[in-house]
């Protein structure tokens, strides 16, 4: 129980006396924010996972793109 | 034909990430073992100023580490969107790397980072130091991961295609985390981490140094970065030489476009400094540089080990050489189509359920799977990878590797057996090298990667097959965006550092 305390008050005052670190959190979160919104929704949206419904019709694609590549 | 178009923004893209990407990784990998050796110095000591000079380097560490964490991330999404093909092709071969990098780096990094940073006064001192080590030991051992799953790229190995899912799938886990290239990359590169991390040291400590200002903690300073960068700049010489071996063992063609090297040689000699011959053309008589100077038998001596060892040319690999057993190209080709079409017959067969016709067809691909990459060739000399970009990375990343051990052998001598403050030569030398040290590392990696060219995965997929255009953006105007963002992170990062750096040690809390 001690052990979870001090853990949980190592966090908590370590957050709140943050000086060169909240500069820091700030980049973090706005480049996070950058990359998973704007990047991710608008660039990356689209996979193999999210295009096809299954394994069956990601391979058939994948498989497609191999053979008829032949020159 | 659109693809193909796209295949160029794509790579283009996926080098200009991964570039902003190791401009922030070496630096975490390097500094933390420095902090370390500095808090372990402070714990052995019991001196004060050793705990300011840790902190100092540590909010330096932070500033990096907060920049830089997750602009990795985006290679991950270029990979699902780009490169689909080959992330389907290469299946959990490259999956399992990464998932273990990720859980690793998550469960480190939330903990023991935490216990660095807000634990000076709340857990015991000893335990503190033990965070900062295992923060030190857990960056390297990510990067272990995500090097064993560029190394199988290099150098395919543990694993067995999948006709019917179009996957590899791995046979043997130690074949590909203990592959000889992928080791041998593990060690060169967070060795050049390494060196990266003492340059910073060094020519930060040389600047306060030149500024009269800190003069005790940059001189502390100097003495653990020089002696940590004359150790691993003489292990980074080292682990190259190991590189190149295993460069020349199986990926010959890089090899050969790294020396500018055309019609192979018996006691070949190493390129010391030479200017290629732009009018030179595979096959011709023109020479291969305008000017050079080689260090006889050396390429031999590197890449087999043995002086007297033959060492292949770009012709040989095209043309083939049947005196010192090469194949062509050609035949490489003819193997590879037969690969391909017993893959489309494959599926045929499977599409009519006819079991006599798949495993007929299996083995015949699995006969031919080692040239399967090569049926998607029609000419031979389609084989070579860029040879002025591989040429002069390659001699820019070994001068000044060697420059760096001459550095800090010179550092170490001034710092202990005189007083450095009166060398400023010296001290501009080590501030001024800091940015060699990750030109150095950049062109390490364009050495591996486009030396690799036209391959994505060595011999069993070309680049414009592993690429796809997935996603509904387009490209070009995303790589415009993200050079936008990683220059502007790279400003902050500079103006935040120099901030700091200007606060001096007392002012580093």
């Amino acid at each position: 129980m001690q052990f979870i305390r001090t853990f949980f008050s190592l966090y908590k005052e370590g957050f709140a006396n943050l000086r060169l670190g909240k500069t820091l959190w700030k980049i973090v979160l706005l480049k996070l924010l950058i990359m998973l919104v704007v990047f991710k929704f608008f660039f990356f949206n689209t996979t193999l996972h999210s295009h096809f419904l299954d394994d069956t019709a990601r391979s058939n694609y994948v498989l497609d793109n191999l053979i008829k590549e032949t020159p | 034909m659109n693809e193909l178009a796209s295949v160029d923004w794509s790579r283009a893209q996926f080098a200009l990430t991964a570039i902003y990407h190791f401009l922030f990784v070496p630096l975490t990998l390097g500094l933390s073992f420095i902090i370390a050796i500095m808090e372990t110095l402070y714990i052995k000591t019991g001196d004060a100023h050793w705990k300011k000079i840790t902190q100092f380097w540590m909010s330096l560490f932070a500033i990096n580490f907060a920049i830089g964490v997750a602009t990795g991330l985006i290679m991950e999404f270029e990979f699902g969107t780009n490169w689909a093909n080959y992330s389907w092709f290469v299946g959990d071969i490259f999956g399992a790397p990464l998932a273990i990098e990720g859980i690793l780096a998550f469960f480190m990094e939330s903990t023991f980072f935490a216990v660095m940073f807000f634990g000076w006064n709340k857990v015991s001192p000893k335990f503190h130091l033990l965070s900062t080590w295992l923060v030190a030991i857990g960056s390297n051992l990510s990067a272990f991961w995500i090097l064993i799953a560029n190394g199988w790229m290099q150098y395919p190995v543990g694993m067995h295609f999948n006709p019917s899912t179009a996957r590899n799938e791995m046979s043997n886990f130690f074949d590909v985390a203990l592959s000889p290239v992928a080791v041998s990359k593990f060690l060169h590169t967070v060795a050049s981490g390494y060196v990266i991390g003492a340059l910073f040291v060094v020519g930060i400590s040389a600047w306060f140094l030149l500024k009269n200002k800190e003069l005790l903690f940059a001189k502390r300073s100097m003495v653990v970065g020089a002696t940590f960068g004359l150790l691993t700049s003489l292990f980074l010489a080292l682990s190259g030489d190991e590189s190149a071996y295993q460069v020349t063992q199986h990926q010959p063609a890089k090899l050969a476009a790294m020396e500018g090297l055309y019609k192979g040689e018996s006691r070949a000699g190493l390129i010391a400094f030479g200017i290629l011959n732009p009018n030179k053309k595979i096959g011709d008589n023109e020479p291969e540089f305008l000017g050079d100077i080689e260090i006889p038998y050396m390429l031999s001596l590197l890449g087999h080990r043995h002086v007297d060892a033959f060492v292949a040319g770009l012709e040989d690999l095209v043309y083939g050489n049947p005196t010192h057993n090469i194949t062509p190209a050609s035949e490489r080709i003819a193997n590879g189509k037969i690969a391909l079409q017993a893959l489309s017959d494959f599926r045929k067969a499977k599409k009519m359920s006819d079991e006599v016709k798949m495993k007929e067809n299996e083995a015949i691909l699995q006969t031919h799977m080692k040239d399967f990459g090569y049926g998607y060739f029609e000419k031979p000399e389609q084989i070579i990878p860029p040879i002025a970009i591989s040429f002069y990375s390659f001699h820019i990343m070994v001068s000044f590797g060697m420059w760096f051990i001459a550095l800090f052998a010179l550092v170490l001598f001034f710092i202990l057996k005189r007083d450095i403050k009166n060398y400023p030569l010296v001290l501009y030398a080590a501030l001024w090298s800091i940015p060699l040290g990750y030109i150095a590392a950049e062109a390490g990696w364009i050495v591996a990667e486009v030396g690799r060219q036209p391959w994505a995965i060595q011999d069993l997929m070309p680049t414009h097959i592993a690429a796809t255009h997935l996603g509904g953006g387009n490209v070009a105007f995303s790589f415009t965006l993200f050079a936008i963002l990683f220059t502007v992170l790279l400003i902050a990062e500079i103006k935040i550092m120099l901030r700091q750096i200007a606060k001096g040690f007392e002012g580093a809390h």
